[in-house]
């Protein structure tokens, strides 16, 4: 009997998993998110064997050609093939999406599910710093933060995270508003569960499906930050193929040579997109109400 | 197994300054060993005040409460915990939409650091007339008696001796209110527990109770022992109007 149990347990949430993925097939727009992401993912992981050529190599004999003679999107002003440059260009935009997500959530759901728990003074002051981070706007932080770390990817991404945590904190803290007085939460008080015990196991459960769908959504506005940092010359810096730093360089020839703004225009246009779909779906995906269908 | 309980002069008040609105001004009753008594009155009479409070769930009231001559304020967590468990009135409500049968029932032992829990947890589950195959199960696959059952097993498996009921029936239908109510009868016979019974429904007092308290407005107006609702045996007028009241729907029932 226990092993049959143990058996049935495992495949329990990969099921839900699968659930959750065939639900957002079904509907065209989250499953262009999803295949986008996908895309996404699989060119950051094999990205040596898509890239026709390697991203740094320069040929200044050959700049700014057109799309075709080998260069499935043209070259750049240095001759770099610029397929190759968004293909490499995908893993940093997967480790920039990556790294703030995993800083932020944590963040934001330790600060908005003990706050909105326990309440009163502890809240009032959470709050009142997550409204200071909040009233700037989020760029403007960043490139405070920027400034004062000095330019590079790396920290371009601690000013992305430091400035998305505070949406997730709010979040998190009115869902746990609404199930702090919930009757499960005051027969885990009867049994002696610490206060921290019950924020782990009981609230933080309860808020983390809206906490992911927002991250989800939060993506494509930590994409477009990262974008605008390295259009600004603040986020990656120059060999590096990040796609808003391609732009930032393309557009001094954007007149004659559409090709260097375009195609990674459209690849943040794109990524960016496929995250707010993605995350529309899993609103609808992971909403409790039809989790019981299940 | 059992203890006795005794409150004495317990008051609590909601809100501050002007607009404090006092909700209990003064409540005392006293619960033998192994006795169940109830508690009821209409709407907002303060009946699940009071054990909110002697549970210390709310625990900024005055007066005393103990329990077998101790304060509940001077027990250790643990050690209350061990002593008093409720059961809610909203079994929708009062299990986590998201934790199995099992790791509602697992969770306690762990925090009490209690061995042998697989085998605590089989027994607290067939305790309450569940197959041990339901611990996988989350509580949107159980029907709304399953549910209660789970939160009485979740109730039990500290052992404790005092068992607050918070209208541990008034969210079910009939049928499976008297399987509950049936339940709670055997699980007291078998251990001696002690009851403090919230209910709005006289019947189930009449069933259940051996004495109850009828409470208006924060005050027990009056103490009477179960036998007292056939006859109408009550001397307060609320208490009586009350009573015959139920007398009265029940008979055109």
């Amino acid at each position: 009997m226990t092993v049959n149990t143990h058996t049935r347990r495992m495949p329990g949430w990969l099921m839900a998993l699968n659930n959750i993925v065939v639900f957002l097939l079904r509907s065209p727009t989250s499953a262009f998110g999803l295949a986008v992401l996908a895309v996404l993912i699989l060119t950051a992981i094999f990205a040596p064997l898509i890239a026709t050529h390697d991203p740094y190599v320069q040929a200044l004999g050959n700049v700014l050609q057109p799309p075709g003679n080998g260069h499935l999107f043209g070259t750049d002003e240095l001759g770099r093939d610029i397929f190759s440059r968004l293909v490499y260009g995908a893993r940093i935009t997967l480790t920039i999406i990556f790294l703030v997500s995993i800083v932020v959530g944590p963040i934001g759901l330790v600060i908005g599910t003990s706050a909105g728990y326990l309440g009163g003074k502890f809240d009032m002051v959470l709050m009142r710093i997550t409204d200071i981070f909040l009233s700037f706007p989020s760029l403007i932080l960043s490139l405070a933060f920027v400034a004062a770390l000095g330019p590079s990817l790396n920290n371009a991404i601690i000013a992305i995270a430091l400035t998305s945590w505070p949406p997730i904190a709010r979040l998190a803290r009115a869902e746990a508003m609404t199930f702090r007085k919930a009757d499960y939460i005051a027969a885990a008080r009867l049994q002696g569960a610490s206060t921290s015990r019950i924020i782990v196991k009981s609230i933080m459960p309860m808020c983390l499906p809206s906490v992911l769908i927002r991250l989800t959504l939060n993506m494509a506005t930590v994409i477009l930050t990262a974008a605008g940092l390295g259009f600004l010359g603040l986020g990656a810096q120059p060999p590096m193929p990040e796609w808003g730093a391609m732009i930032a360089t393309g557009r001094r020839y954007m007149l004659d040579s559409w090709w260097l703004v375009t195609f990674p225009g459209v690849s943040i246009l794109s990524v960016s997109l496929a995250f707010n779909l993605l995350g529309d779906g899993l609103r609808d995906a992971l909403d409790p109400k039809q989790m019981n269908r299940r | 197994m059992s203890v006795s309980v005794e409150v004495r002069n317990l008051s609590i008040s909601f809100g501050a300054g002007a607009s404090a609105v006092k909700v209990l001004p003064g409540v005392s009753f006293s619960v033998e060993r192994g006795e169940c008594f109830g508690l009821v009155g209409e709407s907002g009479s303060g009946k699940s005040t009071v054990l909110r409070c002697v549970s210390l769930l709310t625990d900024f009231w005055k007066g005393e409460v103990l329990i077998d001559g101790r304060s509940v304020r001077d027990m250790p967590l643990i050690e209350r915990c061990r002593t008093l468990q409720m059961v809610f009135q909203d079994p929708y409500g009062s299990l986590h939409p998201r934790q199995s049968v099992r790791t509602v029932l697992n969770e306690p032992l762990v925090i009490h650091k209690l061995g042998d829990r697989e085998e605590r947890i089989r027994r607290a589950i067939t305790d309450v007339g569940l197959p041990v195959s339901f611990l996988d199960r989350f509580p949107h696959q159980l029907s709304g008696g399953q549910r209660q059952r789970v939160a009485i097993a979740r109730a039990l498996i500290l052992e404790p001796s005092l068992l607050l009921l918070d209208e541990p029936t008034s969210a079910l239908d009939v049928s499976v209110q008297a399987e509950i109510l049936n339940l709670l009868q055997r699980l007291r016979n078998e251990r001696g527990f002690t009851y403090i019974m919230v209910t709005h429904d006289l019947a189930v007092v009449d069933h259940m109770c051996d004495r109850f308290a009828v409470m208006l407005r924060g005050e027990v107006t009056e103490i009477l022992p179960h036998e007292a609702i056939a006859v109408n045996g009550a001397s307060h007028p609320y208490a009586r109007e009350l009573i015959g009241a139920s007398l009265e729907y029940e008979g055109i029932r």
